[in-house]
């Protein structure tokens, strides 16, 4: 007896219930863009993801393609005292420019360590007892340090914005009073602008953050404060309202099972407020992200915005392709970090909607 | 050790001592001019360097070379010093952060110690041991101005205009603008700049009013005629092609960009409105150059053989210098603007490039000794403009430039530097008071003497004489 195998519709293949599995997991993460490429590895379903791939790839690559040649044409014509508006491959040179850069300052650092580990063994060799002095480099952050430090402060300040607004949103959704007292002074602070916060906040942390050789420098805390000031609001406020409409069956509930206050928020109020919660987060990181740059151009933080205003102030011909290169960095950064905050959110809650 | 102590502390008795002799023989000699103060005798030497990782501010402005120079030829290290340079978003920004320490020292306008010394604007103790460099300025202005300014101004053999341009060339157009209804505005780069005083005594030297200053009316436009405001150097030829302000005071590469981008004409610089104007300081508080003397030393040391480089050989190096200077991290402009005047040039009209050798002087003429009659200068015209409400006499003048200018911090450094051969002795003026002779090398031949303010305030014909002060928008005798 053989066994009639049906080779049309069934495909032998080992990988593809993981291949499927993948592809679901990244729709889920918000990188759909990706899934249907296992699919069809997978042999789902061809002709339909063929129409996904044409609808997530093609055609916004073709959009994208078009976007390029019509900036291409376009920029040379309008010209500003900075010379012409540079074009994709002005800034693209520019982009590659400030690669080489920190590459070169990189070795630089290290031709600095190497002189210094040199003078040290010198010294050493005359007198085997003397205390050498081991110093870090002292040259400019690179492009893609500010990056970093950019990440970092970004990161301080909304993990402060969330330490402070997720309590408080829970506390305001709870309690009719206390969201009552305190709603004037949220709607009245929400609307205030980084900028006019900035000098308030740095005569604060001058007075108040004093030390002799600070580990944290004065501009990163006064960069993360503002973002903190400017970006808490939207995470206050959902969380509010993500309080503020749970089932009221299941409040009913808690108080038939007499649940403690604290019990009550951690097994139930955060739970089924997290879509919310998480919704204000995202909207938190990135108005904390566009906070950041504008704070950074006078707190002198060294990050993306201090470079923007650096490039601002050279005036040299490179100057706007430059500053355009820090556009698209600090767009597509801002873009990564919400896809972050989804995936996040869709591993925390799973049956969360986008 | 002990034996270089030992050797250093006769040498310095000897060098006392002769110091001492000149002194009186010197005082004996000239009985006319008031008492010439003793010579200032350089700081003691200490020990080992007390901070060495150091952070220091500069804004984007060519006269910061001497602090690139050291650092990109290794003399901050050769003394033992690991210094981060950072630009600074403008100059209010940089005193700030150098007042709460975020800064050990910065690059500053020469009037900032003083005024933040003295309690105009925020008040705290900054001294200077080193000044950067003279001259470097010029005043630029919109083309529409040029154009109406041309005809007032007389034109060489060459039907090339004769400088220097008096701001009399300036006075038809600045009143015809005025009879229209239209302010004339022109901006400087801070109220305590050395461009706000240099601007004011253009305009006053050619019967313009730039308005005083009084505790009612900080932003100094009380009885003006030309209306003056703080703009930050970069944002000055956009704001002159806007139309905001129709000329500016300000450092380069700002007057040579106007030019490239065919926005403005400069008209002057300052070496033209005084010759060999002190322009630039490195300033740090006063509780740091207390707490880390020898620090101060080896960072003064540093930048005094920056500015020898930056002058050797007759500008031989200057091009070098460019070329760092056209660094983003540094001033970052396009190395075609920034060379004319780093090499000797300035290019007014364009196409008319004149020969400017003592555009930028970094060491020669004993540019980095910071002479207390620098100081006196900038006093008098803070009290001429009224930013010193009172009268002051001329003892109260000296002391105060005793307090900001440190000629004895630097006469360390340069010791330091003759001992370990690295520099001339003959290229410091050890027999000093710390007062330059008088001198009447200004666009309207006023001369100064550094040792008599009242006097001199007394000789300027637009300005604020002994014992009267501003009130109600007009002067009043106290």
């Amino acid at each position: 007896m053989t066994l009639a195998i049906d080779t049309k519709s069934a495909r032998p293949f080992r990988l593809a219930p993981a291949l499927k599995a993948t592809a679901d997991a990244l729709e889920r993460l918000g990188f759909g863009l990706f899934s249907p490429f296992f699919n069809l590895a997978a042999g789902e379903d061809p002709a339909g993801e063929m129409k996904k791939l044409t609808e997530r790839l093609a055609i916004p690559a073709g959009a994208l393609v078009v976007a390029l040649l019509l900036w291409g044409a376009a920029a040379p014509n309008i010209k500003t005292s900075l010379g012409a508006v540079p074009g994709p491959a002005a800034v693209g040179e520019q982009a590659l420019g400030l690669w080489k850069d920190h590459v070169a300052e990189r070795e630089k650092a290290k031709a600095f360590h190497e002189r210094q580990a040199a003078r040290n063994a010198a010294i050493l060799e005359r007198d085997p007892g003397a205390t050498v002095k081991v110093r870090q480099y002292t040259g400019k952050p690179t492009y893609i340090d500010q990056i970093v430090t950019s990440l970092k402060t970004v990161f301080a300040g909304f993990v402060l914005a969330t330490l402070i607004a997720v309590p408080v949103g829970v506390l305001c959704g709870l309690s009719r009073t206390v969201n009552a007292a305190l709603n004037p002074v949220i709607q009245i602070l929400k609307p205030v602008s980084p900028l006019a916060w900035l000098p308030i906040v740095t005569m604060v942390v001058s007075a108040v953050y004093v030390s002799d050789d600070p580990t944290v420098p004065k501009s990163f805390v006064t960069s993360a404060i503002t973002v903190t000031l400017c970006s808490l609001w939207p995470a206050l406020i959902n969380t509010t309202v993500g309080v503020c409409s749970i089932d009221p069956d299941l409040v009913n509930v808690t108080r038939v099972l007499r649940l403690s206050p604290w019990a009550k928020v951690r097994q139930l109020v955060i739970p089924s407020a997290m879509p919310f919660i998480f919704t204000g987060l995202r909207l938190s990181l990135g108005v904390g992200w566009m906070v950041l740059i504008a704070a950074e151009m006078l707190a002198q933080n060294p990050g993306l915005g201090k470079f923007v205003w650096d490039e601002f102030q050279n005036g040299s011909s490179a100057s706007l392709a430059r500053i355009l290169v820090a556009v698209f960095t600090i767009g597509l950064i801002g873009f990564l970090l919400d896809r972050v905050m989804l995936a996040l959110q869709t591993a925390v809650s799973p049956q969360a909607g986008r | 050790m002990t034996d270089q102590a030992s050797k250093g502390l006769s040498r310095r008795l000897m060098l006392g001592g002769s110091l001492a002799a000149l002194a009186a023989a010197a005082a004996a000699c000239s009985p006319k001019a008031p008492k010439a103060g003793a010579n200032v005798a350089p700081a003691a030497a200490t020990g080992d360097i007390e901070k060495d990782t150091l952070k220091f501010g500069f804004i984007k402005l060519t006269d910061m070379a001497p602090l690139a120079v050291a650092q990109e030829l290794g003399y901050f290290e050769d003394e033992g010093l690991y210094v981060t340079l950072e630009p600074q978003a403008n100059w209010k920004v940089l005193l700030d952060r150098v007042i709460s320490g975020e800064l050990d020292g910065a690059h500053m306008l020469a009037g900032q110690p003083i005024a933040a010394t003295i309690g105009f604007g925020t008040k705290a103790e900054i001294v200077t041991p080193f000044s950067m460099d003279l001259n470097g300025n010029g005043v630029t202005v919109a083309n529409k101005v040029w154009a109406e300014m041309k005809k007032h101004i007389p034109a060489g053999p060459d039907g090339k205009p004769i400088h220097p341009i008096s701001a009399s060339a300036l006075k038809p157009v600045v009143e015809a603008y005025r009879a229209r209804g239209e302010a004339f505005n022109m901006g400087m780069v801070f109220p305590v700049s050395t461009h706000n005083y240099e601007l004011r005594y253009w305009l006053a030297a050619g019967g313009l009013n730039p308005g005083f200053y009084s505790p009612d009316d900080v932003a100094g436009q009380t009885m003006a005629q030309v209306l003056l405001s703080v703009t930050p150097p970069p944002q000055m030829p956009a704001t002159l092609e806007a139309g905001t302000i129709l000329g500016y005071c300000v450092g380069e590469p700002w007057n040579q960009q106007a030019v490239f981008k065919g926005i403005g004409v400069p008209v002057i610089t300052d070496d033209e409105i005084w010759k060999n104007n002190p322009e630039k300081v490195f300033g740090m508080t006063k509780a740091f150059a207390e707490a880390n003397p020898s620090t101060v030393t080896a960072v003064t040391k540093a930048l005094i053989r920056a500015g020898m480089w930056l002058d050797a050989d007759n500008g031989a190096n200057r091009p070098k210098a460019v070329e760092m200077l056209a660094k983003s991290e540094y001033v970052g402009a396009d190395p075609a603007v920034i060379a004319n005047s780093m090499t000797g040039f300035f290019e007014y009209e364009k196409g008319d490039k004149r020969a400017a050798p003592d555009f930028n002087i970094f060491f020669r003429n004993f540019a980095t000794y910071p002479y207390y009659s620098d100081a006196v200068w900038y006093l008098t015209q803070m009290r001429r403009w009224g930013q010193i409400a009172e009268p002051k006499d001329d003892d109260w003048f000296a002391a105060t430039a005793k307090q900001v200018y440190r000629p004895d911090l630097y006469l360390a450094a340069a010791k330091a530097l003759v001992d370990a051969g690295q520099a001339q002795k003959a290229d410091f003026p050890w027999d000093s008071d710390g007062y330059r002779e008088p001198t009447a090398q200004f666009i309207d031949k006023v001369s100064y003497d550094g040792r008599q303010p009242n006097a001199y305030l007394q000789s300027l014909k637009i300005g604020l004489k002994a014992g009267e002060t501003v009130s109600g928008g007009k002067i009043v005798k106290t």
